[in-house]
């Protein structure tokens, strides 16, 4: 394969599972998740932490991971979309997602689940204006918004009771 | 027009017979790009076969099998494939209610069909009906004379397809897509579109091939594959730092909208009922009282994830995955730049983000088949970053238009509108001089380039430039003019609503300019030049459900391409002490005709009015000389979760109406009535998108 960068030994904590990889210390989080684990469910929108579809759970934080080295996540609990239905309040999200039809092309969609969880986990009743203030960081060019706040009205009220 | 390319019953349907339970099978050429094609047309086959949703399948819709039905365009899916797949399944229970009855030795007329299942009186003698099609005569063709069933599946809620694996992240794009041995790819791009590249260095190519990835070269067209994704995107940056490019004269300057006027322009008159003519332009208005021009910058797709595609060549036979609107036209204009027989490309659609119009899929797609080519046998997944995305999709053209009216004893008796502006087909469909390879990126770059394609005029009912120019209003005279003026800045093509934006937005500012003036009630002023009964219904509607008008609320009526959608809107808006404006709440009424999909239509409905707030309120793409200026979401924002006013729609079902495409319907009112509810809120009429607060001051200084 000839001399690429030099590779260092990663272990990152994913959805409850320690994996240990030999990676390029600058590959963004994102591409670890994707093409070394095939976890495609976070999406590259566009590498430059604008458009939010990329996000994760990092100890509990919304975190995007598409321009953050992976190294950074060490020591961290990451958890993707493919781990957010694990946790009681990301199962809600995602059938008040459903309930609401909360897509139309979906490319946003883990995203905002994901970001929908976090901030539910840290806020059980957010106000609109608090849903907004999350939100913003994650586009929709769809024009999904609209049922994106009434999913989280649904899961607000369903998570807890 | 679906049913004239593929007018057989089993063009459109088949069976598929499983252990678990037999399926029907649809075959549609549209596909689905977000707006819910594919569960519109599951719910028009559940009603035509009483079949429930989940015993009906999509076909993947592929060249070769799937039905030619051109481009997904236009708000056009409903009415084309949707009412060719209602014939179809009509046209097939009709014939295996026969065959049953021949089964089972009774009359048809007395056979009844429920879920799936004829029976005769009193249940008896039952029989399935999908083993009954999978016998029909293959050569059965399409009866299109068959009314739609009175069975309404609507009522019935159906979770749009794949919107559980969305959920869950399992939902594959064509971005996710992973075989065996593939590559990903990232191409190398030039400063701007009229740029060359004279010099590659060597040792840049060296430190990239050494790492085992290859440097895919044709003339100016660069770029770089390997087997994993990040080293690829590394090496395509070292590659751009080897690069000389030669940047000519640069990018052509100054004001997008002084070149629509100074430029050669081929100018058409338009005839009532908005089909352009050969001919010599009508002459000014006479005693036109009221005049305004009002001017739409380039604006993007801006699909959130960028365009891409799947190449495999298994020795001289390209296989192609793509997000492409139209696999079977950019078959042709691939097949045609490659001199590859049609039969040797294999085009494939899969799903990828929302596109809203012809965004980077095609070109993604004849690039990918570029790169492939020089690895044989082995799957290429190129990706577009979102500097490619932003800086190299072809852009909603900009536009200018002009429109004038006489106004006597408060009527309008006399309009003039003029529309301005590049080509909205930029899509690589074959065309007289090679225009469909001409419309491929990669073959202005090419060692052998091709010159980018001039626009020729559209000569549709409503087509790209002058879609919804002619007035829905009942004026008494009109004279309308369209000036395509080709070859801009900046490489156009198709972006939802095409023209309709802009005309709309001028037709229903001077409409509420007009009506303001005259003191009357903006509804009633467009009440008073309507007749038809279901516009009336729509602003009744609007008007009925409207509480107290705030300070800030503006109102606007369209009917996309004057023959599908009727849509009214309202917008309440708050101007901030920072000029910012504040959406605060859309009202909507719409009339679609039939409502196959009420969730799905609605869906369509609130996304176009969040689209359309999105290009009224922010957007623009900007050059100078060294190229594209906008290149990302902070250079080139667009609406977020901050300004999302409340929305509610009211539909109007109407049964015994064909059901009208709904997808396009939206956008351009709503902008008019954020144009409209800013006049009311500041006195100031916008005229030139985006309404940012420097669009707003500037206005207040002309004023």
């Amino acid at each position: 394969m000839g001399a690429g960068p030099a590779l260092v030994s990663l272990t990152l904590n994913i959805n409850g599972t320690d994996h240990t990889i030999q990676s390029d210390p600058d590959t963004p989080l994102i591409f670890v998740l994707r093409d070394e684990l095939k976890l495609k469910g976070a999406k590259l929108g566009c590498g430059l932490e604008q458009c939010g579809c990329c996000a994760v759970l990092a100890d509990g934080a919304v975190t995007l991971s598409c321009a953050t080295p992976a190294a950074v996540f060490e020591g961290k609990a990451i958890v993707t979309i493919e781990g957010i239905g694990a946790r009681p309040t990301g199962a809600a999200v995602q059938d008040a997602f459903v309930a609401a039809s909360a897509a139309q092309c979906g490319y946003c969609t883990a995203g905002l689940v994901v970001a929908v969880t976090g901030l539910l986990e840290a806020n059980p009743a957010p106000s609109r204006d608090q849903t907004a203030e999350a939100l913003t960081p994650h586009l929709c060019r769809c024009g999904s918004h609209p049922r994106v706040f009434r999913a989280v009205e649904i899961a607000a009220a369903t998570a807890d009771g | 027009m679906s049913l004239e390319a593929a007018p057989l019953v089993r063009d459109w349907l088949g069976v598929a017979m499983d252990p678990s339970g037999d399926r029907a099978v649809i075959r549609t050429g549209k596909v689905d790009l977000g707006q819910r094609i594919s569960t519109a047309l599951i719910r028009i086959a559940s009603e035509e076969l009483t079949l429930p949703p989940d015993r009906i399948t999509v076909a993947p819709v592929r060249t070769g099998t799937a039905p030619d039905e051109g481009i997904t365009s236009g708000s056009n899916s409903v009415e084309q494939s949707g009412h060719a797949l209602r014939c179809a399944t009509a046209t097939a229970r009709e014939a295996a209610a026969a065959l049953a009855a021949q089964d089972l030795g009774l009359d048809a007329a007395r056979l009844t069909l429920q879920d799936g299942v004829f029976s005769a009186p009193g249940g008896a003698n039952r029989i399935d009906l999908l083993p009954l099609i999978a016998r029909l005569n293959p050569a059965l063709a399409v009866n299109a004379s068959l009314p739609a069933s009175a069975r309404r599946a609507h009522d019935a809620r159906l979770a749009p397809r794949g919107l559980r694996a969305m959920v869950e992240g399992r939902y594959a794009f064509i971005q996710d897509l992973e075989l065996p041995g593939m590559w990903h790819a990232r191409v190398v791009r030039p400063p701007h579109a009229l740029a060359h590249l004279t010099a590659l260095d060597p040792e840049a190519v060296a430190a990239v091939e050494e790492t085992g990835q290859r440097v895919i070269r044709d003339g100016s067209f660069l770029a770089v594959a390997g087997p994993a994704e990040w080293p690829v995107l590394r090496a395509a940056a070292r590659l751009a730092r080897g690069c000389d490019w030669d940047r000519g004269d640069g990018l052509p300057e100054g004001a997008p909208f002084a070149r629509l006027d100074s430029d050669p322009a081929i100018s058409l008159p338009v005839a009532r009922g908005g089909k352009p003519e050969e001919g010599p332009l009508p002459p000014p208005l006479e005693g036109a009282t009221h005049s305004l021009r009002f001017e739409r910058p380039y604006t993007l797709h801006g699909s959130l994830g960028p365009s891409a595609a799947l190449a495999v060549w298994e020795g001289d036979r390209l296989c192609l995955t793509t997000h492409s609107q139209g696999i079977y036209p950019l078959r042709e204009s691939i097949a045609d730049s490659l001199g590859l027989e049609l039969a040797a490309v294999e085009i494939t659609h899969h799903p990828a983000a929302g596109c809203y119009g012809h965004n980077g899929a095609d070109d993604a797609a004849f690039e990918a088949a570029l790169i492939a080519r020089a690895l044989p046998g082995t799957p290429v997944l190129l990706k577009w970053t979102r500097e490619d995305e932003h800086a190299w999709e072809p852009a909603a053209p900009a536009m200018a238009i002009d429109v004038a009216a006489r106004v006597e004893d408060g009527r309008i008796t006399a309009w003039s509108g003029e529309t301005r502006g590049d080509t909205h087909r930029g899509r690589p469909r074959p065309g007289p001089g090679r225009a469909g390879p001409q419309r491929l990126l990669a073959n202005r770059f090419r060692a052998d380039p091709m010159a980018p394609y001039s626009g020729q005029p559209n000569m549709n009912r409503h087509g790209g430039l002058h879609r919804n120019l002619d007035p829905i209003y009942d004026f008494d005279r009109r004279r309308l003019v369209k000036h395509l003026v080709p070859d801009g800045p900046v490489r156009s093509s198709a972006l939802r609503c095409l023209g309709a934006l802009a005309n709309v937005w001028a037709i229903e500012s001077l409409m509420d300019q007009i009506a303001g003036e005259t003191g009357q009630d903006p509804i009633a002023f467009r009440l008073a030049h309507l007749d038809d009964p279901r516009a009336i219904a729509v602003l009744e509607g609007l008007r009925d459900g409207l509480g107290p008008a705030p300070e800030g609320r503006g109102i606007a009526y369209a009917q996309y391409k004057n023959a599908q959608t009727r849509c009214g809107v309202a917008v309440d808006l708050t101007v901030t002490d920072r000029a910012e404006l504040r959406l605060d709440r859309i009202e909507m009424v719409a009339d679609a005709g039939r409502i196959v999909d009420e969730d799905g239509l609605r869906a369509q409905l609130e996304g176009g009015a969040l689209q359309g707030a999105s290009w009224a309120l922010y957007e623009e793409v900007r050059w100078d000389r060294d190229g594209m200026l906008t290149r990302d979401w902070d250079s080139y924002p667009v609406i977020r979760f901050d300004n999302i006013p409340r929305i509610a729609i009211t539909l109007i079902d109407r049964p015994e109406d064909p059901s009208v495409g709904a997808g396009e319907a939206s956008p351009p009112p709503t902008v008019a009535a954020i144009a409209n509810a800013v006049h009311a809120a500041t006195g100031l009429r916008l005229r030139r998108m985006p309404f940012t607060p420097d669009a707003l001051q500037k206005a207040a200084l002309e004023d």
